[in-house]
Protein backbone atom coordinates (compact mmCIF):
# COMPACT_ATOMS: atom_id res chain seq x y z
CA UNK A 1 0.00 0.00 0.00
CA UNK A 2 2.66 2.02 0.67
CA UNK A 3 4.31 1.66 -2.78
CA UNK A 4 0.91 2.86 -4.08
CA UNK A 5 0.18 5.75 -1.96
CA UNK A 6 3.41 7.12 -3.22
CA UNK A 7 4.05 9.72 -0.44
CA UNK A 8 0.37 11.19 -0.67
CA UNK A 9 0.81 11.74 -4.79
CA UNK A 10 -0.53 8.46 -5.74
CA UNK A 11 -3.17 9.65 -7.35
CA UNK A 12 -1.52 12.26 -9.52
CA UNK A 13 1.02 9.70 -10.13
CA UNK A 14 -1.13 7.01 -10.97
CA UNK A 15 -3.44 8.67 -13.16
CA UNK A 16 -0.56 10.23 -15.66
CA UNK A 17 0.64 6.09 -15.73
CA UNK A 18 -2.88 4.98 -16.80
CA UNK A 19 -3.81 7.85 -19.01
CA UNK A 20 -0.55 7.07 -20.83
CA UNK A 21 -1.32 3.66 -20.93
CA UNK A 22 -5.28 4.70 -22.63
CA UNK A 23 -3.43 7.28 -24.94
CA UNK A 24 -1.20 4.14 -26.53
CA UNK A 25 -4.19 1.77 -26.47
CA UNK A 26 -6.08 4.79 -28.27
CA UNK A 27 -3.49 5.20 -30.84
CA UNK A 28 -3.25 1.62 -31.78
CA UNK A 29 -7.01 0.91 -31.70
CA UNK A 30 -7.68 3.75 -34.21
CA UNK A 31 -4.90 3.19 -36.17
CA UNK A 32 -6.16 -0.43 -36.69
CA UNK A 33 -9.55 0.82 -37.33
CA UNK A 34 -9.16 2.94 -39.85
CA UNK A 35 -6.45 0.42 -41.87
CA UNK A 36 -9.76 -2.25 -41.43
CA UNK A 37 -11.88 0.87 -42.50
CA UNK A 38 -10.13 1.29 -46.00
CA UNK A 39 -9.35 -2.02 -46.70
CA UNK A 40 -13.11 -2.76 -46.50
CA UNK A 41 -13.91 -0.17 -48.53
CA UNK A 42 -11.45 -1.47 -51.15
CA UNK A 43 -13.07 -4.91 -50.90
CA UNK A 44 -16.66 -3.53 -51.12
CA UNK A 45 -15.57 -1.39 -54.39
CA UNK A 46 -13.72 -4.13 -55.92
CA UNK A 47 -17.09 -6.41 -55.72
CA UNK A 48 -19.22 -3.76 -56.84
CA UNK A 49 -17.21 -3.19 -60.20
CA UNK A 50 -17.25 -7.19 -60.35
CA UNK A 51 -20.84 -7.14 -60.42
CA UNK A 52 -21.24 -4.96 -62.83
CA UNK A 53 -18.38 -6.34 -64.95
CA UNK B 1 21.58 6.45 -52.51
CA UNK B 2 18.60 8.43 -54.74
CA UNK B 3 17.83 4.97 -55.87
CA UNK B 4 16.91 3.69 -52.30
CA UNK B 5 15.60 7.16 -51.70
CA UNK B 6 13.18 6.30 -54.57
CA UNK B 7 12.45 2.99 -54.07
CA UNK B 8 11.11 3.63 -50.19
CA UNK B 9 9.04 6.38 -51.58
CA UNK B 10 7.21 4.13 -53.51
CA UNK B 11 4.13 3.16 -51.86
CA UNK B 12 3.55 -0.73 -52.60
CA UNK B 13 7.52 -1.02 -51.34
CA UNK B 14 7.19 0.88 -48.34
CA UNK B 15 3.51 -0.39 -47.54
CA UNK B 16 4.94 -4.42 -47.61
CA UNK B 17 8.24 -2.81 -45.53
CA UNK B 18 6.64 -0.79 -43.04
CA UNK B 19 4.21 -3.84 -42.16
CA UNK B 20 7.44 -5.84 -41.82
CA UNK B 21 8.81 -3.04 -39.42
CA UNK B 22 6.34 -2.54 -37.43
CA UNK B 23 6.63 -5.62 -34.81
CA UNK B 24 10.85 -4.73 -34.68
CA UNK B 25 9.76 -1.34 -32.96
CA UNK B 26 7.07 -2.81 -30.74
CA UNK B 27 9.06 -5.62 -29.23
CA UNK B 28 12.47 -3.15 -28.11
CA UNK B 29 9.41 -0.25 -27.03
CA UNK B 30 7.84 -2.46 -24.79
CA UNK B 31 10.78 -3.68 -23.49
CA UNK B 32 11.89 -0.31 -22.70
CA UNK B 33 8.80 0.82 -21.60
CA UNK B 34 8.51 -1.94 -18.89
CA UNK B 35 11.95 -1.41 -17.48
CA UNK B 36 11.17 2.79 -17.65
CA UNK B 37 8.10 1.88 -15.55
CA UNK B 38 9.18 -0.07 -13.34
CA UNK B 39 12.27 1.42 -12.03
CA UNK B 40 10.53 4.89 -12.28
CA UNK B 41 8.26 3.69 -10.47
CA UNK B 42 9.86 1.68 -8.09
CA UNK B 43 13.99 1.80 -8.13
CA UNK B 44 14.59 5.77 -8.63
CA UNK B 45 14.31 7.15 -5.22
CA UNK B 46 12.05 10.22 -4.22
CA UNK B 47 12.96 13.48 -5.03
CA UNK B 48 14.37 15.74 -2.38
CA UNK B 49 11.70 18.60 -3.06
CA UNK B 50 9.04 17.07 -5.14
CA UNK B 51 8.98 13.57 -3.29
CA UNK B 52 7.38 10.99 -5.30
CA UNK B 53 5.11 13.38 -7.26
CA UNK B 54 8.55 13.98 -9.61
CA UNK B 55 7.79 10.35 -11.07
CA UNK B 56 5.33 11.86 -13.28
CA UNK B 57 8.26 13.03 -15.56
CA UNK B 58 8.46 9.36 -16.36
CA UNK B 59 5.16 10.57 -18.60
CA UNK B 60 5.31 13.54 -19.25
CA UNK B 61 8.64 14.40 -20.61
CA UNK B 62 8.55 11.30 -23.58
CA UNK B 63 5.50 12.88 -24.29
CA UNK B 64 5.96 16.18 -24.24
CA UNK B 65 9.55 15.67 -26.18
CA UNK B 66 7.19 13.62 -28.96
CA UNK B 67 4.87 16.35 -29.10
CA UNK B 68 7.60 18.31 -30.45
CA UNK B 69 9.22 15.99 -32.29
CA UNK B 70 6.31 15.12 -34.54
CA UNK B 71 5.64 18.28 -35.27
CA UNK B 72 8.72 18.43 -36.94
CA UNK B 73 8.31 15.45 -38.67
CA UNK B 74 4.85 16.23 -39.87
CA UNK B 75 6.21 19.77 -41.22
CA UNK B 76 9.61 18.37 -42.96
CA UNK B 77 7.13 15.48 -44.65
CA UNK B 78 5.23 18.37 -45.69
CA UNK B 79 7.42 20.39 -47.06
CA UNK B 80 9.16 17.34 -48.96
CA UNK B 81 5.64 16.43 -50.24
CA UNK B 82 5.19 20.24 -51.47
CA UNK B 83 8.80 20.83 -52.68
CA UNK B 84 9.88 17.28 -53.83
CA UNK B 85 6.17 16.51 -54.68
CA UNK B 86 6.59 13.03 -53.39
CA UNK B 87 3.25 11.84 -52.41
CA UNK B 88 3.93 8.96 -49.77
CA UNK B 89 5.55 12.14 -47.88
CA UNK B 90 1.84 13.92 -47.16
CA UNK B 91 1.34 10.36 -46.46
CA UNK B 92 3.41 10.73 -43.64
CA UNK B 93 2.77 13.88 -42.46
CA UNK B 94 -1.23 13.19 -42.43
CA UNK B 95 -0.28 10.05 -40.68
CA UNK B 96 1.81 11.71 -38.07
CA UNK B 97 -0.58 15.07 -37.02
CA UNK B 98 -3.43 12.61 -34.64
CA UNK B 99 -0.57 10.90 -32.86
CA UNK B 100 1.05 14.37 -32.53
CA UNK B 101 -2.37 15.73 -31.27
CA UNK B 102 -2.30 12.93 -28.63
CA UNK B 103 1.28 13.06 -27.30
CA UNK B 104 0.31 17.17 -26.93
CA UNK B 105 -2.67 16.33 -25.13
CA UNK B 106 -0.85 13.68 -22.91
CA UNK B 107 1.79 16.15 -22.24
CA UNK B 108 -0.43 19.22 -21.16
CA UNK B 109 -2.70 17.15 -19.05
CA UNK B 110 0.33 15.67 -16.96
CA UNK B 111 2.44 18.69 -17.16
CA UNK B 112 -1.10 20.30 -15.19
CA UNK B 113 -1.69 16.83 -12.96
CA UNK B 114 2.16 17.92 -11.93
CA UNK B 115 1.42 21.85 -11.54
CA UNK B 116 -1.56 21.37 -9.06
CA UNK B 117 0.38 20.00 -6.29
CA UNK B 118 3.83 21.41 -6.74
CA UNK B 119 2.66 25.14 -8.32
CA UNK B 120 -1.20 24.71 -6.67
CA UNK B 121 -2.57 25.02 -9.33
CA UNK B 122 -3.66 23.90 -12.57
CA UNK B 123 -2.88 25.89 -15.36
CA UNK B 124 -1.42 29.20 -15.60
CA UNK B 125 -2.64 31.04 -18.25
CA UNK B 126 1.07 33.83 -18.41
CA UNK B 127 3.21 31.16 -18.77
CA UNK B 128 4.77 30.47 -22.02
CA UNK B 129 5.74 27.22 -21.60
CA UNK B 130 2.16 26.18 -21.26
CA UNK B 131 0.44 28.09 -23.67
CA UNK B 132 3.04 27.60 -26.25
CA UNK B 133 2.46 24.56 -25.66
CA UNK B 134 -0.94 24.30 -25.96
CA UNK B 135 -1.20 26.53 -29.31
CA UNK B 136 0.84 23.46 -30.70
CA UNK B 137 -2.61 21.49 -29.66
CA UNK B 138 -4.43 23.66 -31.81
CA UNK B 139 -1.83 23.51 -34.84
CA UNK B 140 -2.75 20.10 -34.69
CA UNK B 141 -6.34 20.33 -34.65
CA UNK B 142 -5.87 22.96 -37.42
CA UNK B 143 -3.98 21.24 -39.79
CA UNK B 144 -6.31 17.46 -39.07
CA UNK B 145 -9.60 20.14 -39.66
CA UNK B 146 -8.00 22.21 -42.77
CA UNK B 147 -7.18 18.33 -44.14
CA UNK B 148 -10.70 17.49 -43.53
CA UNK B 149 -12.22 20.10 -44.84
CA UNK B 150 -11.35 19.60 -47.92
CA UNK B 151 -12.35 16.69 -50.39
CA UNK B 152 -9.48 16.84 -53.04
CA UNK B 153 -6.62 14.84 -51.52
CA UNK B 154 -3.76 16.97 -53.39
CA UNK B 155 -5.43 20.45 -52.64
CA UNK B 156 -5.79 19.25 -49.05
CA UNK B 157 -1.92 18.02 -48.86
CA UNK B 158 -1.20 21.18 -50.45
CA UNK B 159 -3.04 23.76 -48.06
CA UNK B 160 -2.21 21.54 -44.90
CA UNK B 161 1.81 21.52 -45.96
CA UNK B 162 1.50 25.66 -45.86
CA UNK B 163 -0.04 25.35 -42.37
CA UNK B 164 2.41 22.37 -40.95
CA UNK B 165 5.27 24.57 -41.96
CA UNK B 166 4.21 28.08 -41.00
CA UNK B 167 3.03 26.26 -37.16
CA UNK B 168 6.78 25.27 -36.88
CA UNK B 169 8.02 27.95 -35.93
CA UNK B 170 6.45 27.11 -32.91
CA UNK B 171 8.52 23.87 -31.82
CA UNK B 172 11.54 26.45 -30.72
CA UNK B 173 9.56 28.76 -28.88
CA UNK B 174 8.33 26.18 -26.89
CA UNK B 175 11.78 24.63 -26.58
CA UNK B 176 13.36 27.70 -25.55
CA UNK B 177 10.41 29.33 -23.58
CA UNK B 178 11.74 28.74 -20.20
CA UNK B 179 15.07 30.16 -21.50
CA UNK B 180 13.32 33.39 -22.65
CA UNK B 181 10.78 34.29 -20.49
CA UNK B 182 10.36 33.98 -16.72
CA UNK B 183 7.99 30.53 -16.44
CA UNK B 184 6.68 28.44 -13.93
CA UNK B 185 7.79 26.03 -15.39
CA UNK B 186 11.31 23.94 -14.63
CA UNK B 187 14.19 25.07 -16.94
CA UNK B 188 15.82 22.39 -19.10
CA UNK B 189 17.07 19.67 -17.00
CA UNK B 190 18.15 17.03 -19.89
CA UNK B 191 19.41 19.06 -22.78
CA UNK B 192 21.67 21.35 -20.73
CA UNK B 193 25.84 22.75 -20.76
CA UNK B 194 27.60 20.12 -18.25
CA UNK B 195 24.87 17.30 -19.06
CA UNK B 196 21.74 16.38 -17.24
CA UNK B 197 21.08 17.90 -14.01
CA UNK B 198 19.71 13.92 -12.65
CA UNK B 199 20.84 11.47 -11.21
CA UNK B 200 21.88 8.41 -12.63
CA UNK B 201 18.61 5.96 -10.61
CA UNK B 202 16.47 9.07 -11.95
CA UNK B 203 18.20 9.39 -15.40
CA UNK B 204 18.27 5.73 -16.96
CA UNK B 205 14.64 4.98 -16.20
CA UNK B 206 13.78 8.41 -17.87
CA UNK B 207 16.25 8.04 -21.18
CA UNK B 208 14.29 4.42 -21.34
CA UNK B 209 10.84 5.69 -21.01
CA UNK B 210 12.18 8.41 -23.78
CA UNK B 211 13.42 6.02 -26.02
CA UNK B 212 10.44 3.42 -25.60
CA UNK B 213 7.63 5.87 -26.28
CA UNK B 214 10.05 6.58 -29.22
CA UNK B 215 9.80 3.23 -30.73
CA UNK B 216 6.11 2.78 -29.67
CA UNK B 217 5.50 5.70 -31.43
CA UNK B 218 7.43 4.61 -34.39
CA UNK B 219 5.50 1.45 -34.80
CA UNK B 220 1.94 3.24 -34.55
CA UNK B 221 3.26 6.15 -37.17
CA UNK B 222 4.36 3.45 -39.40
CA UNK B 223 0.49 1.68 -39.24
CA UNK B 224 -0.76 5.01 -39.85
CA UNK B 225 1.04 5.65 -42.68
CA UNK B 226 0.21 2.15 -44.07
CA UNK B 227 -3.41 3.06 -43.64
CA UNK B 228 -2.99 6.50 -45.42
CA UNK B 229 -1.18 4.75 -48.36
CA UNK B 230 -3.77 2.00 -48.87
CA UNK B 231 -6.41 4.93 -48.79
CA UNK B 232 -4.62 7.18 -51.41
CA UNK B 233 -4.04 4.06 -53.75
CA UNK B 234 -7.42 2.62 -53.09
CA UNK B 235 -7.58 2.84 -57.34
CA UNK B 236 -4.52 1.86 -58.29
CA UNK B 237 -3.63 -1.75 -59.80
CA UNK B 238 -1.40 -2.93 -57.08
CA UNK B 239 -3.75 -2.21 -54.07
CA UNK B 240 -7.00 -4.36 -56.27
CA UNK B 241 -4.25 -7.21 -56.54
CA UNK B 242 -3.35 -6.91 -52.69
CA UNK B 243 -6.90 -7.17 -51.82
CA UNK B 244 -7.93 -9.63 -54.45
CA UNK B 245 -4.89 -11.73 -53.08
CA UNK B 246 -6.20 -11.70 -49.37
CA UNK B 247 -3.47 -9.79 -48.37
CA UNK B 248 -3.36 -7.49 -45.71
Amino acid sequence: MEGLSMGGYGAYVWTCFILAALVFVICEWRARLRQRRVYRDIEVRIKALGDTQ
Amino acid sequence: MWKFIHKLASPPHFYSLAARMVPWFVVPGLLLVAYGVYAGLFIAPADYQQGDAFRIIYIHVPSAYLSMMTYMIMAVSAAIGLIWRIKLAHAVAAGAAPLGAWFTFLALVTGSIWGKPMWGTWWEWGDPRLTSELILLFLYFGYMALRGAIDDTVKADKASAVLAMVGAVNVPIIHFSVEWWSSLHQGPTLVKKGGPAMDVAMLYPLLAMILGFTFLFAALLLRRVRAEVLFRERRTRWVKELVLSGGT
